[in-house]
């Protein structure tokens, strides 16, 4: 398969000169449901920003389905929309003449434009509001429209910083869901997310960013394989004794009712079970903490103790 | 790029449309007051000017200073806001060459200073008589101070980074520069050193061709003119490509 996004060696440095990126690789392929994690100021949206053209690299090459960015600018700003963290539109500019100056930009005619925007505003939900200037729209609604913008030229590659930042549950569901048919179409998506529910339910191949260093590229399911760790709580409607034994498992005593059990992959849920009936503990209520992703993340990226993932 | 262009610079014409209160408006009432006090007030003590009455010599530096001002005021705070509210990112996501979206902020100032030159015109026709005598020459000048104060205004625009930033150089650098250019009197008046030194200032040039284009009669010679002209906006105008495609204070 072609690759849709390689990145070699990139270093960015910024005025002020805080290292953001140290020199990082990335190969994303073609038709690829992509996560790009990482920890606030990891430096995600710094690469974003170099790839899209809104900054300059230190050094480091980026090439985006084999043409060079530093070479031929334009000819990868045609392949790629972004959909951006924050927002970076005209807040009085009504929100169809927002898509149809994007498209502008990109030489699409008004006529094309203007039916390319309505199919997307109604795909958004936000038709209704078509006239109405971008400062009125909530916040999910203004997420939304950055969606509709970055692909009012039919890019091929579609990166996205936080899309689901501040939308709420149910147009999150309705995003995925197209996010996905888009992919299934076969357009190449690149995502990052502080909900690792939602990397962890679209892509299929992830990367983490560390403090400016990637610490991490493989696929979803290796990673999540490498999760053989999981915290559990669980919850006895009887006050626990006073003393509970436990040889073959790390317990931790929440209140009087509760119990928290790491479990590693030599000990099943079974066995704890066990050892906690034979000692007259019968748990009527077992309930995970974190996403098994959420965990992993947190160790690699160094936030909680390393040796509980040995 | 036809049709990029096309949208930057509608976009920037619907822009001032917009608020036409704070910038075609204005001018006017200025305007207005100009004719009423200088022409016709002082005017009658003043005399004759440079071999014109008073009242109409001051015509083409009042509708020259009006283009100046608001050709500058639109580039410098259309990119600097685009630059505030980031939505300059839309321009440099999209395969835009830099040329085109810098003629295209350029062509905006020049239509503000367009719109804002007629109205004033006009406004200028409704108190006093006047003909012109080269209009080719007038507008010219007209066309080329336009380009020449927009492009100054967009490089304002780059370097700024508060909104005071954008005030700094029409408040203490353009408005002395248009008033000691000959906007209201003529350099033959001044002593000679003065008159001197007003020959490095190239609004002094501007106003000076732009009288020739109204009345025939000029203190410096057309070619001169010009040629300042022209090659200020080339200066300027390689300067503010090179900020632009470098993304001075925006790409870094
Ligand atoms: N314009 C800038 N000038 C100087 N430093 C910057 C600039 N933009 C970002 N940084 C710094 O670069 C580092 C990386 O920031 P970046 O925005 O890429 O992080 P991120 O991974 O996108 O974080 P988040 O999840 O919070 O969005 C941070 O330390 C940040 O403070
Ligand atoms: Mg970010």
């Amino acid at each position: 398969m072609p690759v849709a996004l390689s990145i070699q060696n990139l270093t960015k440095t910024y005025s002020n000169n805080l290292v953001a990126l140290k020199g990082i690789n990335l190969n994303v392929e073609q038709g690829d449901f992509f996560a790009l994690l990482g920890s606030n100021g990891a430096g995600k949206t710094t690469a974003i920003g170099i790839i899209c053209g809104l900054l300059n690299k230190t050094s480091g090459s980026v090439e985006v389905l084999g043409i060079n960015q530093g070479d031929q600018a334009n000819e990868v700003k045609r392949l790629i929309g972004l959909m951006p963290q924050e927002f970076n539109f005209n807040p009085f500019e009504p929100i169809e003449e927002i898509l149809i100056n994007q498209a502008g930009y990109h030489g699409i005619t008004r006529t094309d434009a203007k039916k390319q925007a309505e199919i997307l505003l109604k795909k958004m939900q936000l038709w209704d509001k078509r006239s109405n200037i971008a400062k009125s729209l909530s916040g999910g609604m203004k997420r939304r429209l950055m969606l509709a913008r970055a692909l009012i030229h039919q890019p091929q590659i579609l990166i996205l910083d936080e899309p689901t930042a501040g939308v709420d549950v149910e147009i999150r569901r309705s995003m995925w869901a197209y996010l996905k048919e888009l992919n299934a179409n076969g357009m190449t998506i690149i995502l990052t997310t502080h909900y690792l529910e939602e990397a962890e339910s679209l892509c299929r191949n992830i990367a983490i960013l560390n403090e400016g260093a990637m610490i991490e590229q493989t696929s979803m399911k290796k990673l999540l394989s490498k999760a053989n760790q999981q915290v559990l709580i669980l919850e006895n409607s009887k006050k626990l004794p006073q003393e509970i034994t436990a040889n073959n498992f790390n317990y931790e005593r929440l209140d009087d009712y509760s119990l928290q059990v790491i479990l590693g992959s030599e000990v099943s849920i079974t066995e704890v079970l066990q050892v906690l009936s034979g000692q007259g503990i019968d748990i009527n209520h077992i309930r995970s903490t974190q996403n098994r992703l959420e965990t992993l993340f947190l160790c690699l990226t160094n936030k909680t103790n390393k040796k509980d993932f040995s | 790029m036809w049709i990029a262009y096309k949208t930057i610079i509608v976009k920037e014409i619907l822009r001032f449309s917009r608020i036409w209160v704070q910038t075609i408006f204005p001018p006017i009432i200025t305007t207005s007051l100009y004719l009423l006090i200088f022409g016709g007030l002082m005017g009658q003590r003043i005399g004759v000017m440079q071999g014109v009455d008073y009242l109409h010599f001051i015509i083409p530096g009042i509708i020259l200073m009006t283009v100046i001002q608001n050709s500058y005021a639109n580039t410098v705070s259309s990119f600097f806001l685009a630059k505030f509210n980031h939505s300059i990112e839309e321009l440099l996501v999209s395969p835009v060459p830099y040329w085109v979206i810098l003629l295209g902020y350029i062509s905006g100032g020049v239509a503000r200073g367009l719109a804002v030159g007629i109205s004033v015109l006009i406004t200028v026709y409704l108190f006093v008589d006047f003909e012109i005598n080269n209009f080719f020459i007038a507008f010219t000048t007209f066309l080329l101070t336009a380009i020449l104060f927009s492009l100054a205004g967009f490089i304002n625009a780059v370097f700024a980074q508060s909104f005071d930033d954008i005030t700094i150089v029409p408040t203490f650098i353009l408005m002395p520069m248009t008033y000691l250019g000959g906007m209201f009197y003529s350099v033959e008046i001044l002593p000679q050193f003065w008159q001197d030194v007003s020959k490095f200032n190239p609004i002094y040039y501007m106003v000076d061709s732009f009288r020739l284009g109204f009345f025939g009669t000029s203190t410096s010679d057309l070619l001169t003119s010009m040629s300042v002209l022209i090659v200020m906006i080339v200066i300027l105008a390689a300067l503010a490509f090179y900020l632009l495609k470098k993304g001075v204070n925006i790409k870094t």
